[in-house]
C-alpha cells in the first residue's frame, strides 16, 4: 500500500530519516531502517572532521524546535574507513554531502559513490553554517554544485536539498533541475533565534539556528507545492512531519517520499511505523489504494 | 501538536560545598523529580552545557558534583552562590533498584552513585579512586570499602579486587551490582559478575550535545546512551563490541578508549 518509488529506487514505505538527526554511525542508521523508515539519509559530511558548534546545540520551548550543531562530522575520509561499504543494510541509504568550495562537493561526492549509496544528497542550505549563504540563495551557484556533484557521482541519483531562507525557492528548483539533479530535498531548517531573557542570552551557542518540527511545517507545504508547480523531479518532502496525516499532507502538495526529522525527538526512533500505520489507516478510511492516487492533488 | 519542553531553566546556586582538592558540589532549592542514575545537562550561558549526574536529591532541592577537569568545569568552580545556570532535564533511563547489592564507584562515577545509595537500603560500597585527593564522598556512607590506586587512602589497589573477595565470601550475599567509573574499570566488573552468574548495571558515558536522542553523538553500537541508557544492563553490555574498547569524539570519529 505504501510502497514508492524514488529515481528508480524500491522503498518498503515513503518516509526517510532526514539528515542530521541520529544518523552518524552505521549501526545507528540500521537500527532506524529496523524500526520502520524505508530510507535512511546520513548526517551530512564533508572533507574534513568538523567538531560542530560548542553546547547548547539545540532546545524545544514548546512553540519551536531550534537546532545549531554546525555539521559536526568526521570527515569523509573517516567515514568511508569506518562505514565500508553502505549497500549492505537492509535499506536504501541516502548520503548527505557538504563543502566549502564547489570542488569539495565533487572530492566528497566522488569519494562516497564508492560505498555504493543508493543516491547522494547536497546539502547546500545549513543555515548555522558561515560558508552555507552562498550556494542556497543564487540559482546559478545551485546549478555549478549540482553539476559538480553529478559529474562525480557516476550513476548514483543527485538530490539536492534547498533552503526555506530565500524568495526566489522556484528559481533554484528550476535551476538545479536543469542542472541534472535526479531530485530536490525540500526543505532545510528555515533560520530563527531565541533569547533566554532571565541567562540574557542567546540560548544557542552559534545564537542562531535553524526552526524544525511542526513549527516548519506550513512554510514546507508551500516550499514543497512551490517546488512541484516548477519542476517534474521528484521531491523529497521534509519538514515538519509528526503524524500520519502531516505525511499525507505532503504527499497532497506533491511530495514523492517523506523526510523525518524531529518526528523523532517528539514521537520516538519508531516514529516511522507510527506515522506508515496512521497513513494507511488514514488511507483505508478515505479508500485510497495507492499514494498515486493523491500525489500532487491539491495542483489538479 | 505534542507537548514536550526541553529548555534550560535558571537556577540560582543555593549553596556551594567543596568535597575535595577537586570536586565541588552545587546545590539548587528547587524540585527535581528524577530517579537514581538519570542526569542533568547544565548549561553556563555563553561557555557550554554538560550532562551532571544529580548527586543529592530532595524533596525541594537538589545539586549536582563536579571534578574540576576542564574549560566547562573549571567556570563552574569559579561560580557564587547566588549565580545563575541553566538547567534541564532529567534524561536518561535510571537504575532499577533491587535488594542484596553491591555499589562500585571510580572517581567522579561515585556522584551518579549517590542517589542510588541513599535509594537502596544500606547496600555495600566499594569507592576507588586515583589517591585521596581524587577520592569522592568517601565519608558520606557508612557500610563503605575505599581504595587508591597508590595507597594514599584506604587500601591500596583496585575496587576490581575488593569485589573478588566480596564475591568469595560466603558469608555475604550479591545479587546485584551497580557501578559507574571509568569503562575500563566498569567492563572488568561486568566480566567479572558474568563469571559469578550475577546480574550487574553500568552508568556509560560518552559525548553528549541534546540528552534527548537526536544528536546521535552518544552512540555507542546501536545504542543511543542518553535515551535507552546510561544504564545498561548485563545482557545489553555483553551484546555491545564497543563497550570498554572504542569512543567517539564530538565530531563522531571512532577512536579507541
Ligand atoms: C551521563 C553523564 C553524567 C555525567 N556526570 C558527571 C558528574 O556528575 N560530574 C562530573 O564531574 N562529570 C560528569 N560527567 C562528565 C561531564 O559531562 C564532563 O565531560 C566533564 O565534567 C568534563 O568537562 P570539561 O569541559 O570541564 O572538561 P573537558 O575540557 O571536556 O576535559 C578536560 C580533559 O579531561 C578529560 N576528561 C574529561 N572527562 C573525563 C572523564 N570523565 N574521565 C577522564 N578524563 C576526562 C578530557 O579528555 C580532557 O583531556 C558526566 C557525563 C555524562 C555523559
Ligand atoms: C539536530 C538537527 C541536525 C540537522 N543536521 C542536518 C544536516 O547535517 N544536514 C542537512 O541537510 N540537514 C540537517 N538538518 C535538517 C533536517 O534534515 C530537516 O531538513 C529539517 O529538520 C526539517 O525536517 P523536520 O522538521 O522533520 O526535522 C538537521 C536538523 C536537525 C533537527
Ligand atoms: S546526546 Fe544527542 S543523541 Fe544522545
Amino acid at each position: 500500500m505504501l510502497t514508492t518509488t524514488l529515481c528508480g529506487i524500491k522503498l518498503r514505505n515513503p518516509t526517510v530519516l532526514a539528515s542530521g538527526v541520529l544518523g552518524v554511525t552505521k549501526e545507528c542508521f540500521d537500527r532506524i531502517g529496523r524500526e520502520g523508515a524505508g530510507a535512511v539519509t546520513l548526517k551530512s559530511l564533508c572533507h574534513e572532521e568538523r567538531p560542530g558548534h560548542v553546547n547548547p546545540t539545540m532546545f524545544n520551548d514548546g512553540t519551536a524546535f531550534l537546532n545549531a550543531v554546525g555539521l559536526s562530522g568526521q570527515g569523509i575520509d573517516n567515514a568511508v574507513k569506518d562505514f565500508k561499504r553502505l549497500d549492505d543494510l537492509s535499506i536504501p541509504v541516502i548520503a548527505s554531502i557538504f563543502g566549502y568550495k564547489i570542488e569539495h562537493f565533487g572530492q566528497v561526492a566522488k569519494k562516497i559513490s564508492k560505498l555504493k549509496p543508493a543516491m547522494i544528497e547536497a546539502n547546500i542550505s545549513c543555515p548555522n553554517i558561515e560558508y552555507g549563504t552562498p550556494y542556497f540563495a543564487d540559482p546559478e551557484l545551485a546549478a555549478k554544485v549540482t553539476r559538480e556533484v553529478k559529474k562525480n557521482s557516476g550513476k548514483i541519483p543527485v538530490s539536492i536539498k534547498l533552503s526555506p531562507n530565500v524568495h526566489n525557492i522556484k528559481d533554484i528548483a528550476k535551476a538545479v533541475e536543469k542542472a541534472g539533479a535526479d531530485a530536490i530535498t525540500a526543505i532545510n531548517a528555515a533560520s530563527g533565534m531565541k533569547i533566554d531573557i532571565d541567562a540574557r542570552k542567546p540560548i544557542l551557542a552559534n545564537k542562531i539556528g535553524g526552526i524544525s518540527g511542526p513549527a516548519l511545517k506550513h512554510i514546507t507545504i508551500r516550499c514543497v507545492y512551490d517546488v512541484y508547480e516548477t519542476v517534474k523531479i521528484p521531491i523529497i518532502g521534509t519538514g515538519g512531519v509528526t503524524y500520519g496525516k502531516d505525511a499525507i499532507e505532503m504527499i497532497m502538495a506533491g511530495a514523492t517520499t517523506i523526510g523525518i526529522g524531529a518526528g523523532i525527538y517528539y514521537r520516538g526512533t519508531d516514529v516511522f511505523k507510527k506515522i506508515c500505520n496512521e497513513m494507511e489507516a488514514w488511507m483505508k478510511n478515505n479508500k485510497v489504494k495507492s499514494l498515486d492516487e493523491i500525489r500532487g492533488i491539491v495542483h489538479k | 501538536m505534542p507537548c514536550k519542553k526541553d529548555i534550560p531553566k535558571m537556577l540560582e546556586i543555593s549553596e556551594i560545598i567543596r568535597e575535595s582538592e577537586y570536586h565541588k558540589t552545587l546545590f539548587f532549592k528547587h524540585s527535581l523529580d528524577c530517579k537514581p542514575g538519570q542526569f542533568i545537562m547544565v548549561w553556563i550561558p555563553g561557555i557550554d552545557e554538560k550532562p551532571m549526574a544529580v548527586s543529592y536529591l530532595k524533596k525541594d532541592e537538589f545539586a549536582f558534583t563536579f571534578h574540576s577537569i576542564g574549560k566547562f568545569t573549571h567556570t563552574l568552580a569559579k561560580l557564587k552562590k547566588g549565580d545563575g545556570v541553566g538547567i534541564r532535564g532529567p534524561y536518561g533511563n535510571g537504575f532499577s533498584i533491587k535488594k542484596n547489592a553491591c555499589v562500585i564507584g571510580g572517581g567522579v562515577g561515585m556522584t551518579c552513585m549517590s542517589t542510588l545509595i541513599d535509594a537502596l537500603k544500606n547496600p555495600m560500597v566499594i569507592n576507588g579512586a586515583r589517591n585521596k585527593d581524587s577520592l569522592l564522598f568517601h565519608k558520606r556512607y557508612k557500610n563503605m570499602i575505599t581504595t587508591t590506586d597508590d595507597g594514599s587512602y584506604g587500601r591500596k589497589g583496585f575496587t576490581t579486587e575488593v569485589l573478588n573477595e566480596q564475591l568469595k565470601n560466603e558469608k555475604i550475599k550479591i545479587d546485584i551490582v551497580y557501578t559507574c567509573g571509568p569503562e575500563i574499570m566498569m567492563k572488568k566488573i561486568v566480566d567479572i559478575c558474568r563469571k559469578h552468574k550475577i546480574e550487574c548495571e553500568a552508568a556509560l558515558e560518552r559525548y553528549m550535545s541534546c540528552g534527548f536522542g537526536v544528536c546521535g553523538k552518544c552512540m555507542i553500537n546501536d545504542k543511543i546512551i542518553c535515551i535507552d541508557g546510561p544504564i545498561f544492563n548485563s545482557k545489553q553490555l555483553n551484546e555491545m563490541p564497543e563497550f570498554g574498547k572504542f569512543t567517539r569524539l564530538k565530531s563522531g570519529k571512532k577512536v579507541s578508549l
